[in-house]
């Protein structure tokens, strides 16, 4: 006989986090925190030239000293490593793990030391001497498609990674063939035409844990077991499996607690390459964590994409066309994604307007810098900046209300499912309401009278608008090389309690909590009994990881789709116990019973002891309660929502602060309200960083110059006012939960709408456009004017946009 | 090798250290008090941050050598004996005020020190207050409402 309690329902609630008491009583296992006895540790010695010819590579002293087991240069660990792999459809120059020849970026490995700790491993490393020979580097992405001053891949002449790929209204799929006739139409028709170039700056991911690696091949057995601060441990063991030469049943990844990733650990590294055929090679295990200042320039950065934008309107604020020339400085290298991402710039250009005729073209420049790729949102914050920049000068330009222009150019909320000229095919989506939520919530009248008694007292204060719309939830397959699906195993165990795996691989996300929430609802079970596992391939079985906003949506879903499974086998054993048509069987608040007659209920252990020792075995069930599902979406989800700004510029030292962070997010179904606003929070962090305060600056001769905390601008607690939340709900029909995806959303209105904010604080002084990041100095000068600063030095143009 | 002696967490270690050796590493390698985290290499990020005679201090700034005959207060040894939460970090759980976790043991460490010298601090207060600290997961206003729910209740 059941206890009689009742279960809260937990799918939408505020629920506490599970990951939460290990991490804030120091109990976490990140990458640093795991000894193996007999543990060597690496250290890499890297470049200090951003382009050079390695003319000799001097490791004796390193090796004479004590405690160091072994040195390898490149050359030596290009006999047990091949060239990396990518993952993207694009040719790509051969790229080491240890540079052997020729260096291109500083920060480019050209040999690793084995030491016995780290202290004497660092030791080594710098007691390596390396002569280069210098080549002339490149850091601007215009100037090396000129192939001037050098061609950093000999097979890829003016530095062209990819040369110019179009895409939009008149362009077949492939590419192929492209027809003007339309874009040509629409511009020459327009009674207003605008065009800016606009910059979307490098940045620097920084996840607060710096990667790290331990790989511990065990000779005995033959396997390798390799711990990794990643996203996506599964794709880790594919990679490392193929680069090591070993099976996918011998090497078994693990992502412990992982510090963060933000896109920066979905790439595969040369590091962790090296690691693993060090291991194999000694037959030791081996430890390396990357310092911050390798971090600054070894881990991938992020966006660096210019864009040309023009747009073309009738005065009625109907936008005709949209042109958008994209040149993106992908750095040295292609790594996994990097190619990949700004292509997501060309899919979502049209952002959440439905323009009659839109162009999109893009370029891919090798430059002498670290390489890019993944950084949170991934294309489509670029994507979000030039259109909605594009709108807001537009709008500038009419005189007309930049709510008011948006809304006359909206995908209209009865056309969903949209397919985009682009290629994309929007979900689902009510863009009106979102901005109707956005302009009631801020008080936008208010605000806009608020700002002009502001002016009239001579302050410079500013109001941004900016609408986004995301491409997440990725798949299916068709868009991964990986796969787009996503695995979970749901099993009832013995004792009646819940052990469920996911692909996911949750680095702060708070899986653990939110698939949880949703298996206790599903069984009707306490929370408590359910633990969720992640980040082991040698307990999870498949897996792709996390990335593009998919946890929820794909990972999510697939744990739904097992626990489905489970349960229907689950409600076929309780029949057979309680001589009831399954049919009837009703799981309420941890018992399992025949509707109607919850007297007769039995427990959920009950069940699920039966179900493991079935005598009698009902037909047709074999014993257990296990089973798996894989979720391939038909189609990615398409969150959006509305980012409103308010921001004051000091007159006299041209410091922007600001004032006021409106965010109206649609996600789809919630699960868990608490953890998406915290996921929000963070994006908008991030989005209002670009904005503001971060930039990956280098010097002419390809040094970092903002290479640690204390030259890049990490937002601080300082630097935002409270953020002010909203949502408006718009289920996606892509799977059952009707969640979208939340991770990346807002770094993508947050940006465009500060920087909006900003041209309007200073449109008195005939500004349409100023490039991020918003440095005091520079908007000193727009307030200023040139003559009262020198003029001189200013690395970007400080904005007086061009009116066409 | 110098010898050092520390009370750590109410218990006193005693080992041999090289001078060179940083309070993070002697914490982290020698006493496996891996609560407090290395997040970079130029004392700003203040994953690291401990106690030291009851002063937040970032402990990758401090040799071992330099912490002969402190006190030394980790993230490990915050909560009370029996184990119940100290409200710092009762605070952090309850306003999910961390996500990934990694800047956190030195965020409440911080932030204890800052709620020492001001119990009840206003938010302006408590964001100057963690700025020695960077957390890029939670856009800080969930540690700012986390460090509100601690001080509440303090």
């Amino acid at each position: 006989m059941a206890v009689s309690i009742v279960l809260p329902k937990l799918v939408g609630e505020r629920v506490k986090r599970r990951e939460d008491p290990r991490l804030i009583q120091g109990r976490g296992t990140y990458v640093d925190d795991i000894k193996i006895v007999g543990m060597f540790h690496l250290a890499f010695k890297r470049s200090d030239v951003a382009h050079g010819r390695i003319r000799s590579i001097d490791v004796a002293a390193a090796v004479a000293m004590d405690g160091v087991e072994a040195v390898f240069t490149g050359a030596q660990i290009a006999e047990m490593l091949g060239p990396m792999p990518i993952g993207t459809p694009f040719p790509s120059p051969p790229h080491r793990a240890v540079a052997a020849d020729v260096v291109r970026y500083a920060g480019e490995p050209v040999a690793v030391v084995v030491a016995t700790n780290r202290y004497t491993a660092r030791d080594a490393a710098d007691a390596i001497v390396v002569e280069f020979d210098p080549l002339p580097a490149v850091v601007d992405l215009e100037r090396a498609m000129t192939g001037q001053p050098t061609v950093i891949h000999p097979d890829f002449p003016n530095n062209l990674a990819v040369a110019l790929v179009p895409s939009g209204t008149g362009v077949s799929p492939d590419g192929s063939t492209v027809d003007n006739t339309a874009i040509d139409r629409a511009f020459a028709s327009a009674e207003v035409v605008l065009s800016q170039r606009m910059i979307n700056q490098r940045l620097v991911p920084n996840a607060m844990e710096t990667r790290g690696v331990v790989a511990h091949f065990e000779p005995g057995k033959g396997s390798m077991t390799i711990w990794s601060s990643t996203q996506n441990p599964h794709i880790l063991r594919t990679m490392i499996a193929a680069m090591t030469g070993l099976g996918q049943d011998q090497v078994r990844a693990i992502a412990p607690e992982v510090g963060g990733g933000f896109g920066a650990k979905i790439n595969i590294y040369g590091e962790e390459y090296v690691a693993a055929v060090v291991s194999k090679r000694l037959g030791i295990p081996v430890k390396w964590v990357e310092d911050r200042s390798e971090a600054f320039v070894a881990t991938t950065h992020g966006r660096d994409i210019l864009g040309y934008v023009d747009i073309a309107a009738n005065r009625d604020g109907k936008v005709l066309g949209l042109k958008l020339r994209l040149i993106a400085d992908i750095g040295a290298y292609n790594m996994l994604l990097t190619a990949a991402i700004p292509t997501l710039t060309m899919l979502m250009a049209n952002g959440t307007y439905d323009i009659p005729a839109i162009r999109t073209t893009l370029t891919e420049v090798f430059t002498n810098k670290t390489p890019t790729d993944a950084y949170r949102g991934a294309g489509r914050p670029e994507a979000t900046y030039f259109v909605e920049r594009a709108m807001d000068m537009l709008a500038r330009e009419l005189k007309m209300d930049p709510a008011e222009l948006r809304r006359r150019n909206f995908i209209p909320a009865d056309k969903f499912p949209f397919a985009t000229q682009m290629g994309a095919v929007y979900d689902s989506g009510d863009y009106g309401k979102a901005l109707d939520l956005g302009l009631k919530a801020s008080n936008w009248q208010g605000l806009v009278a608020e700002r002009d008694a502001a002016r009239k007292e001579g302050r410079l204060v500013g109001l941004g608008l900016a609408m986004y719309v995301e491409v997440c939830g990725l798949g299916p397959s068709s868009s991964l090389p990986t796969g787009g699906w996503e695995h979970s195993q749901v099993t009832i165990e013995r004792d009646g309690r819940i052990s469920a795996t996911t692909g996911a691989s949750p680095h702060g996300q708070g899986n653990e909590t939110t698939f949880a929430q949703m298996l206790a609802d599903q069984f009707s079970v306490p929370i408590e009994h359910i633990t969720i596992l992640h980040g082991d391939t040698g307990v999870v079985k498949q897996g792709i990881g996390t990335f593009g906003s998919r946890s929820q949506a794909v990972g999510g879903t697939a744990l739904h789709l097992a626990g489905g499974k489970v349960k229907a086998k689950m409600a076929k054993f309780a029949a057979a116990l309680l001589e009831a048509h399954e049919d009837d069987i009703v799981f309420e608040n941890g018992t399992i019973g025949v509707k109607g007659a919850p007297a007769s209920a039995k427990t959920f252990a009950e069940v699920a002891g039966y179900a493991y020792v079935p005598v009698p075995l009902p037909p047709g069930l074999e014993p257990g309660l296990s089973d798996e599902a894989f979720f391939e979406p038909a189609n990615n989800t398409y969150p959006f929502g509305c980012h409103i700004s308010m921001l004051e510029i000091d007159r006299e030292t041209g410091e922007p602060t600001l004032l006021r962070l409106v965010a109206v997010d649609d996600a789809g179904n919630l699960i868990n309200p608490l953890i998406v606003e915290g996921q929000i929070h963070g994006g908008l962090a991030q989005g209002i960083g670009q904005a503001m305060i971060e930039e990956a600056v280098y010097s002419e001769d390809g040094q970092l110059l903002t290479g640690s905390f204390m030259d890049y601008a990490m937002p601080r607690a300082t630097d935002f006012p409270r953020f002010e939340l909203h949502a408006t709900v718009t289920p996606t029909p892509v799977n059952p939960l009707g969640a979208k995806g939340v991770g990346e959303a807002g770094t993508l209105g947050s940006t465009p709408c500060i920087v909006n904010a900003a041209v309007d604080a200073l449109a008195e002084f005939g500004v349409t456009h100023i490039d991020m990041m918003l440095r005091p100095e520079k908007l000193w000068r727009i307030i200023h004017g040139p003559r009262q600063g020198s003029g001189q030095g200013l690395r970007q143009s400080s904005g007086q946009g061009g009116k066409a | 090798m110098t010898h050092v002696t520390m009370t750590v967490n109410g218990k006193v270690r005693r080992a041999d250290v090289e001078p060179r050796l940083l309070l993070v590493h002697y914490l982290r390698e020698q006493l496996l008090l891996t609560g407090a985290h290395v997040g970079c290499d130029t004392s700003q990020c203040g994953a690291c941050t401990v106690l030291i005679d009851g002063r937040s201090v970032k402990s990758c700034t401090v040799f071992a050598v330099q912490a002969e005959g402190s006190e030394i207060t980790t993230i490990e040894g915050l909560a009370a004996k029996d184990g119940a939460l100290h409200p710092l970090q009762e605070g952090f759980w309850a306003e999910h005020g961390l996500q990934c976790g990694f800047c956190t043991p030195g965020m409440i460490m911080s932030a204890v020190n800052l709620l020492q010298d001001t119990p009840s601090p206003t938010e302006q207060q408590i964001r100057e207050g963690i700025t020695g600290n960077l957390c890029r997961c939670t856009g800080y206003q969930h540690i700012v409402n986390a460090i509100q729910h601690a001080a509440s209740r303090g």
